[in-house]
């Protein structure tokens, strides 16, 4: 990539951080440049300290850069906090009127009269923040006109509109006049817009183009924005999101709503899901397809409630009492979760089982670029349904025992095949049963299914040449980063490859043993404090991981970060 | 044409004079005079004696977890509203286990009929107090006495449920009226129904129950009437009124969906074109 470039907004909650970032975010997109931008907040409405970064480039981008060349300090803290990633050339935008313990001693300090800039040309104070928009725009030279219609597009034509024109074109002249500065100039690359999405959104678009129809859920951060774009979407789409009272009742809703024949699905966080465990298992047992997300959190209980961790996996795999097959995926980036999602469903429609999609913060609010999503190829496989036209319908056993341990599904209501299913084992007909013959057939036949689902599982994506010295291993939203950290040490000269999971249970034995087995030196890395991935390796090959690059402070990795702990230099 | 012998089910298992007899004769009965068929109607219960009665009977059936009839339930109600949903619970799994799930749904007036089993103690578990055992009640786990109990047709009317009748396991053609009026109404409706326990409860037995039920509707009384409601469903004691005790139309839930206009959920047919737009607006 040539253009490579990375902006930081900080200030507190309550001032317009995120607005900022995701207008700017916005206007390269249109520009068709390439976004990557992750959002670092805490758990309050007002005050403490807030970052959004959006990385700028003109090659594909999934991961965040170590350092920033615009920071656009809306505080204090901002400046102080990040003054130390700022590369040689970076500029710091601030209002000098308002903080004014800055020392200019390098050049790199760009002072703007923001607020003044905000109440003379566009009479309101608090659009300080759009005045710092303008001015960033303004250093790399960028077309004002794609600024102008991104905020028509966000604010409409009216007063407000107008009024945020005026101040993005008052910081945009400001430091037209002021900055002599060799910042290189940005024009847009074309004319073909691309979608910036965040995780959750390409979640949700998913579960939409998949069919799904019912979600029942309980707010939860991360994952909140999820049941908040469906129940936006409900009266164009047709589908209904239902604010459950808490979250056993929100995954009982999707079961029930699965059990009468609609894909359904629910979205929680870690504590959230906790709550939901017993519907895992009521999934299992009754046969019912559900989708379950985890937009992971740093936990235990309520832990660090805005920031993000990957420690659900060993969690997820065992949620609940008992044997029965589940399925567990971990979109790699914001377009994988789209195309996970859609899986999902499938998966869980022809096994007839829960489908658990583990994300994260960092995947579920960051927002990327997508190029398209061609929704051509989505297939919609409801598995094995039951024909009243070729069996009898007064016959009909909704788990009969079959060779490949799935059995057709009929729908309550729908003909005159009866429906009948039991939390408790059951016997072919779905009526409770104590016998031990029955229940050994329906244990068996259960587990059967996971012989068909192993074959649907792919090959981990792999990079870096098929045998080197060392192989990073690792899974879910981490991809992008270690992507790059593998980049940055192959530049160095190192003997070395990666190997990332999206699809994690049932567990790709085969392909892992092969990685870890070749390797001298293998890394897990993972956002968590004790490798979960590399106990299931243990547990499914048998195989050690030699290391551990764990993060577990709740904020993502940089590929920085993870090329200096394959380099032993601590972090 | 509907037979009685169309809800002729699996042999129960209860204990010999148990009220839950009662409760499904009455409810097959109120079915088969409403015409339905065992295909339209869904039966979704919990766990406990109660959770059992769907296998007793003929239906489409989802037995669930305890405490867990009413989410499943509503989901499945929303999925296809043309469905006949009946939620079946005992009073530890409706007032107890499910209390929250009761208090919401009734608050929300889904379109659903749910039936309590209340029998003021735990039988399948053997024995022990439940959230309706009257206050000093003897048992394994409350030694000194259960204490202040739920009153389950007070709760439903305080809370909003839109249809709240007590029916008496000993009086079948009363209750499969009751049962039917709740089934015709839209909304949420509430039945709790009293039943002896001939194994675990020696206090509240069907004696106990015949000498205090009085059918309220002998006067004249206006079941919208919800101050009036609610004073009628704190009698408890030497008299307990039994019948429609709450009755009125209230918005129910399904009818602010916009996606159910169009008919059942699981009819409508999915078109991928929509998804194209909304696409373009990331864009």
């Amino acid at each position: 990539m040539s253009i490579d470039l990375s902006f930081m907004i900080g200030g507190e909650a309550g001032q317009g951080v995120q607005s900022v970032g995701f207008l700017l975010s916005k206007v390269f997109a249109r520009g068709g440049y390439h976004i990557f931008a992750d959002q670092d907040y805490e758990s309050r409405v007002r005050g403490g300290h807030n970052f959004f970064r959006v990385r700028v480039s003109d090659a594909k981008v999934s991961a965040i850069a170590d350092d920033v060349d615009i920071l656009i300090a809306l505080n204090l803290d901002s400046i102080e906090l990040h003054q130390s990633k700022m590369v040689t050339q970076g500029i710091i935008i601030f209002d000098g009127k308002k903080i004014k313990r800055v020392n200019d001693d390098n050049g790199s300090f760009l002072s703007i009269p923001l607020e003044k800039l905000a109440e003379e040309k566009a009479g309101d104070k608090l659009m300080i923040n759009t005045v710092a928009l303008g001015a960033a725009l303004s250093l790399v030279n960028y077309d004002l006109n794609v600024l102008n219609e991104v905020l028509e597009d966000r604010f409409g034509k009216g007063k407000v509109g107008n009024k945020n024109i005026a101040a993005a074109k008052a910081g945009y002249d400001y430091v037209q006049s002021k900055y002599k500065g060799k910042l290189r100039k940005l024009k847009p690359l074309s004319d073909t817009k691309k979608m910036l999405l965040t995780g959750n959104e390409a979640i949700s678009l998913g579960a939409i183009a998949a069919g799904c129809k019912f979600m029942a859920a309980y707010p939860m951060t991360p994952a909140s924005s999820i049941m908040e774009y469906m129940a936006a979407k409900s009266k164009d789409l047709d589908l209904v999101m239902i604010h459950a009272e808490d979250e056993i009742a929100a995954i009982n809703m999707a079961i029930g709503a699965a059990y009468a024949g609609v894909r359904a699905m629910t979205a929680t966080s870690g504590s959230g899901l906790c709550l939901m465990v017993e519907g895992i298992g009521l999934a299992g047992i009754t046969e019912t397809p559900i989708v379950i997300i985890d937009a992971q959190r740093p936990g235990p209980a309520v832990g660090l409630p805005t920031r993000t961790e990957q420690g659900d996996l060993q969690f997820v795999l065992h949620a609940h009492h008992g044997d029965f097959p589940r399925a567990v995926l971990a979109p790699a980036t914001i377009e994988d979760a789209f195309w996970v999602t859609v899986n999902a469903f499938n998966w869980a429609e022809k096994y007839q089982l829960p489908v658990i999609i583990l994300t994260d913060q960092h995947l579920a609010s960051s927002h990327a670029t997508v190029d398209s999503l061609d929704l051509s190829h989505i297939i919609i496989d409801r598995g094995m349904l039951f024909s009243e036209k070729k069996d009898d319908p007064l016959e009909y056993m909704r788990h009969r025992v079959t060779k490949s341990g799935i059995s057709p599904r009929a729908f309550p209501g729908l003909g005159k095949a009866l429906v009948v299913t039991d939390c408790d084992e059951h016997d072919e007909e779905g009526h409770l049963t104590e016998d031990a013959g029955e229940r050994t057939a329906q244990v068996q036949k259960r587990l059967r299914k996971l012989i068909s689902l192993e074959k649907e599982i792919g090959t981990p994506t792999k990079h870096g040449p098929e045998r080197a010295e060392t192989t990073l291993i690792s899974w879910g939203s981490t991809y992008g980063t270690v992507h790059e950290a593998l980049d940055i040490l192959h530049r160095e000269g190192a003997s070395i490859n990666m190997l990332h999971l999206n699809e994690l249970w049932p567990f790709p034995v085969k392909a892992v043993a092969d990685a870890v087995s070749k390797a001298r030196n293998s890394y897990v890395i993972e956002n968590n404090a004790t490798g979960q991935l590399a106990h299931l390796i243990k547990a499914e090959t048998g195989y050690n991981v030699s290391d551990r690059i764990l993060k577990y402070d709740g904020r993502p990795f940089t590929p920085g970060y993870i090329a200096r702990a394959v380099r032993k230099e601590g972090s | 044409m509907v037979k009685i012998s169309d809800y002729a089910g699996l042999r129960p298992a209860w204990c010999p004079g148990c009220g839950n007899f009662g409760i499904l004769k009455a409810l097959n009965n109120a079915l088969v005079e409403m015409k339905i068929e065992p295909r339209q109607v869904l039966l979704v219960s919990g766990i406990g004696q109660a959770g059992k009665l769907p296998h007793y009977t003929r239906g489409n059936v989802f037995n669930s977890l305890h405490g867990r009839p009413v989410p499943p339930a509503i989901g499945a109600k929303i999925a296809n509203a043309e469905l006949i949903v009946v939620a079946i619970s005992g009073d530890g799994d409706a007032y107890g286990e499910g209390g929250n799930h009761f208090l919401h749904a009734a608050r929300r007036n889904h379109d659903i009929t749910y039936l309590v089993h209340n029998n003021q103690v735990y039988g399948l578990t053997k024995g022990q107090a439940s959230p309706t055992s009257d206050v000093d009640f003897i048992t394994n786990t409350t030694p000194y006495g259960a204490t202040s109990p739920v009153n389950p047709v007070a709760l439903a009317i305080v809370i909003g449920a839109s249809f709240v009748a007590r029916g008496f396991a000993g009086d079948e053609d009363h209750l499969s009226q009751l049962i039917e009026k709740g089934i015709r109404h839209r909304g949420f409706s509430l039945i709790d129904i009293l039943q002896p326990c001939v194994s675990f409860n020696h206090k509240n037995t069907f004696q106990w129950y015949q000498e205090r039920v009085y059918k309220l509707g002998d006067k004249k009384c206006d079941p919208s009437d919800r101050k009036a409601a609610l004073e009628k469903a704190l009698i408890w004691g030497e008299e307990i009124p039994i019948g429609i005790i709450y009755e009125d139309n209230l918005p129910v839930y399904e009818d602010q969906l916009p996606a159910l206009s169009g008919g059942p959920l699981v009819k409508q047919k999915f078109n991928i074109r929509r998804v194209k737009k909304l696409l373009a607006e990331f864009m």
